[in-house]
């Protein structure tokens, strides 16, 4: 077993006998699917949208190359460094070389999962800058030094009380139980901080061919304000997030919002298309767009799978998934969390080592009914499982399935077995709940219903 | 073929069933026969390959498949009465022999294999049987007969019709109740945590009874209840359906 | 090869192979629309993009109306929910009056624009002092106003958005810095949908597009605290639109 795998059940087991954890996240969940419900509820033919949303994805993914030069070329156009990134390092490194060329000392940062995935934040704080996030739930969740909980609540598995103690810790700031007064104590500490900052970096939602521009989704306005103030700007993005057309976002922006949040659009959808333009009179001189493969052509390698790279990372599939309900975001131990990122986490960081995240599912189907481009969640991670074992086969587990089968294909063998286990259930009864029970892994809190006097197949016979 | 036409229907019964709830396909067997069909039960099949399908075994589990296959090959109609095995023959069989020679035969036998409610209510036209069940249930979809099989309202409308019966739904009726084949076994802690929220759902509507068309959900459910010493009860559909 | 061409030749070299068609994979069907048999037959199809009349998908989205009546009543309703402050009045001077009260209301000492016909006449009906962000402005004097006020492009009965833009509203920061924004716009600005919003900014800005073009809707907000609306996160607390 992987140290991965073995992380996962040590902290899947920790946190599901957490009440209070259980508490929280089904209140927070119940009340963002009473909020989408209304929202979908809106649409003339939501599942003719999603249907719509997945083709338009599906020729993007499908001409990634012809769409991400037609992209590039035309940012390039207006004045936009473009740079291309095929590692994790390799974007941690230009990045790092932008800045230093700046010689930028404090950097505001709005919300980007990409930069979390090659772990940009550690890589420039050893370089000594101060890197400050300006989302309220990633400031929460940076302050506590800790990742995000959820892609997009990053700091949904926490209280108001325990985000005042931390702000009283770390801010100095009197305690509150009112989230007006906590946001407004983030407000005042991040305004400081964009007029101060040299260099701002985004991440991005969509990025729109035919025009040659990104568009950031949010809320709270920080991604506006990160892209506005500091003088150098740089957006980080993966390259599968690319959309043919400007018109496509009149689709993808409500899709995005209401499977993601219940919101009709989100606060602020912006659209960038390069630095300050002459005329203008603010905004950065310089902007820098790097793009990040890291693994992507891999999963773009496998047609079965490539849908997966559809994906606009609103979070739906999480908030629906039962698994993701009960162990939370960080027992993953992974960027990408829940149903989608059991999917792409084996491809980007290795099958074996995180095959045990596509084992982890009950394969309920309640992620693949929610995601808005249809991406066939569920099946994939029952491709997953199959590709693992044809890699790699534990030749116990195979032999076991061997042994099931011929069992299950022999009448007599399998009557056999059930006169066994009728023999030895008494026997097993008393052996509940010591290490010596075959069968503890489900009777240690459930259970096993008894072998009946009469099979099916018994009464059948005695029928006739 | 009208409705009331006499039809030859093939049993599925998975081992589960067979072994630990028999009186289920007792049930099935005296529905259908009442409605005048000719009920036929292939003794040689016990499995229908899911457990090994879901580890990702697809070898091992063509080998449970191709005997059933084998079996059912001149059924007029498969019926099943678990939502889980039924998409089994349904929808993974003619994944799991994509591109083999087999292929041919496991789409036609998708094509004829039906979930137990389905097929009283879509196949022949049937909602009331006459039942009378004076209680207060809830039901709970199991995920493969409602997200892969596409079943929600046939149970409802077949629950509708028994007598005395009043049926309420709950917040989690389509959330997963955590069982998961091996799934359970293999992360017992989720799959015990799901089944709780599954529960107390279920109790907060107050009913006697969670109806379930998935026997494969209902043990696993059944077993939590019992442990932990609830007054909640699980009861399949076919045996509320069954008037005697 | 540069990083450039090497990315492009793994993306190449991977789309070799076809991927199939989405809704193709076929199962875990939405159960309105089942699967083989299923409660109705009607699964949902692949409308194939290739086709697609180019504005068909807004048919299937939330609805902006088709009359300005109906854009209005739908911007005003979209508004009230987002708490939006939204006036529709009969004339400019009435909408000054409007915005003469919610200074005095608020004590506005300050305020910031840029120069535009209906700012211009805004602001000096206002008779306060006034930053104009046109050609350049110190961010610490921005930040010290109580109100910045601009035009918009395009407003969206839809959604309640506006469009604001770097060239002709001011800049990134007008709109988003100062406490509270203050949107000056006529009728015929008004759109139904994001479709048409799409268009019309294209229209405006296609042959030159400026760096930023920022949809909005509502007042800046958040809810990442137990998932309790806040608003004025780190955007305006307040977001005013004047209509005449
Ligand atoms: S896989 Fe689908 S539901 Fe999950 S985050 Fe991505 S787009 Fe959303």
């Amino acid at each position: 077993m992987s140290i991965a795998a073995q992380q996962f059940l040590e902290a899947a087991g920790s946190i599901t006998r957490n009440l209070r954890h259980r508490g929280l996240i089904q209140t927070a969940l119940r009340k963002y699917e009473a909020a989408r419900d209304r929202k979908k509820s809106a649409f003339n033919d939501w599942s003719a949208a999603r249907q719509s949303a997945a083709e338009t994805k599906w020729d993007a993914i499908n001409h990634l190359d012809t769409y991400l030069v037609e992209f590039a070329s035309k940012l390039e156009a207006r004045g936009t460094k473009v740079h291309w990134c095929p590692t994790g390092p390799e974007a941690r490194d230009t990045i790092r070389g932008i800045i230093r060329d700046a010689q930028a000392k404090c950097i505001v940062k709005s919300k980007a999962m990409t930069a979390e995935e090659i772990h940009l934040n550690e890589a420039l704080e050893k370089d000594g800058f101060e890197v400050v996030e300006s989302d309220l739930g990633e400031f929460i969740v940076q302050l506590r030094q800790e990742p995000p909980y959820h892609i997009v609540f990053p700091a949904m598995h926490l209280t108001r009380d325990e985000i005042s103690d931390l702000f009283e810790r770390e801010l100095g700031s009197a305690p509150t139980r009112e989230p007006e007064e906590l946001t407004m104590i983030a407000r005042r500490a991040l305004r400081r901080k964009y007029l101060q900052a040299d260099v701002g970096i985004t991440g991005a939602n969509f990025a729109i061919a035919e025009t040659g521009m990104v568009s950031i989704t949010e809320n709270e306005g920080n991604a506006r304000l990160t892209s506005a103030l500091p003088r150098v700007m740089v957006t980080l993005l993966g390259i599968e997030k690319v959309l043919p057309k400007l018109e496509d976002l009149a689709l993808f922006l409500p899709l995005l919002a209401t499977a993601g949040a219940g919101q009709t659009v989100t606060g602020y959808n912006t659209l960038y298309g390069g630095p300050r333009q002459p005329g203008e009179s603010d905004g950065p001189t310089e902007w820098h767009v790097v793009l990040l493969d890291n693994r992507r052509t891999e999963l773009l390698a496998d047609p079965e799978q490539r849908d997966a790279l559809h994906c606009i990372r609103c979070g739906a599939c999480l908030n629906v998934c039962p698994i993701f309900r009960n162990v939370g975001g960080h027992t993953y131990g992974t960027t990408y969390s829940g149903p989608v990122g059991s999917v792409i986490t084996p491809h980007l960081r290795g099958l074996q080592d995180w095959k045990h995240l596509s084992n982890a599912s009950s394969l309920c189907g309640a992620c693949t009914e929610a995601c808005p481009v249809k991406i066939d969640l569920h099946h994939h991670l029952l491709q997953n499982r199959r590709n693992a074992v044809g890699d790699a086969p534990s030749w116990i587990e195979r032999l076991a399935w061997r042994a099931h089968a011929f069992v299950v294909n022999t009448p007599a063998l399998y009557q056999f077995a059930q006169e066994v286990g009728r023999i030895v259930e008494p026997l097993r009864k008393r052996l509940q709940g010591t290490p010596l029970d075959p069968v503890q892994s489900w009777t240690r809190t459930r259970d096993l219903p008894p072998v009946a006097g009469e099979s099916f197949k018994e009464w059948w016979r005695n029928r006739r | 073929m009208r409705p009331n036409d006499r039809m030859n229907i093939t049993l599925f019964i998975p081992c589960f069933v067979d072994t630990c709830f028999p009186e289920v396909g007792r049930h099935m067997v005296r529905i259908l026969e009442r409605l005048g069909h000719r009920v036929t039960c292939p003794e040689a099949i016990a499995c229908c390959g899911q457990p090994a399908f879901n580890s990702g075994y697809w070898d091992e589990a063509r080998q449970v498949a191709g005997k059933t296959l084998h079996h059912l090959r001149d059924a007029e109609a498969v019926v099943i009465a678990s939502g889980s095995c039924g998409a089994m023959l349904k929808v993974f069989y003619p994944q799991l022999y994509e591109g083999r020679p087999e292929a041919g035969a496991a789409r036609a036998l998708s094509e004829r294999t039906w979930e137990f409610s389905d097929f009283l209510v879509n196949r022949l036209g049937v909602t009331d049987l006459g039942a009378r069940f004076p209680a207060k249930v809830t039901f709970h979809d199991g995920c493969h007969g409602l997200r892969e099989l596409g079943i929600k309202s046939a149970p409802r409308r077949l629950l509708e019709k028994v007598r005395d019966l009043e049926l309420v739904e709950m917040t989690d009726a389509e959330t997963c109740c955590g069982f998961g084949g091996t799934f359970a076994a293999k992360f017992p802690m989720i799959s015990t945590a799901m089944g709780e929220v599954k529960c107390a759902s279920a109790a907060d509507t107050g009913a006697e009874y969670m109806v379930s068309n998935d026997s494969s959900c209902l043990m696993h459910l059944q077993g939590l209840l019992s442990r932990q010493g609830k007054p909640l009860k699980t009861i399949h559909l076919a045996q509320i359906l069954d008037p005697q | 090869m540069n990083a450039r061409d090497r990315i492009l030749a793994r993306i190449r070299e991977a789309l070799t192979v076809p991927a199939p068609k989405p809704g193709s994979h076929g199962h875990a069907q939405e159960h309105d629309g089942g699967h083989g048999h299923g409660d109705s037959s009607a699964g949902t199809r692949p409308i194939g993009f290739r086709n697609r009349p180019v504005h068909v998908a807004r048919a299937w989205l939330p609805q902006g109306g088709s009359t300005p009546a109906e854009h209005l009543a739908r911007f005003a309703a979209a508004s009230a929910e987002l708490k939006t402050d939204f006036r529709c009045v009969d004339s400019e001077a009435e909408a000054h009056a409007a915005l003469r009260r919610i200074a005095d209301d608020e004590g506005w000492r300050r305020v910031a624009s840029h120069h535009h016909a209906m700012t211009d006449a805004a602001v000096a009906a206002l008779g306060r002092p006034a930053l104009f962000t046109d050609g350049g402005y110190p961010p610490d004097d921005l930040e010290a106003c109580e109100a910045g006020i601009t035009t918009c492009d395009v407003l969206v009965a839809q959604t309640g958005s506006l469009v604001v833009n770097s060239r002709s509203s001011g800049g990134r920061a007008l709109s988003v810095l100062p406490p509270h924004h203050v949107v000056l716009a006529r009728r015929d600005q008004l759109v139904s949908d994001l479709t048409d919003a799409f268009q019309r900014v294209e229209a405006l800005h296609g042959q030159q597009w400026p760096s930023m073009i920022s949809l909005v809707t509502g007042p800046s907000r958040t809810g990442d605290i137990e998932r309790i609306l806040v608003l004025g996160a780190h955007g305006p607390k307040k977001l005013t639109v004047l209509m005449w």
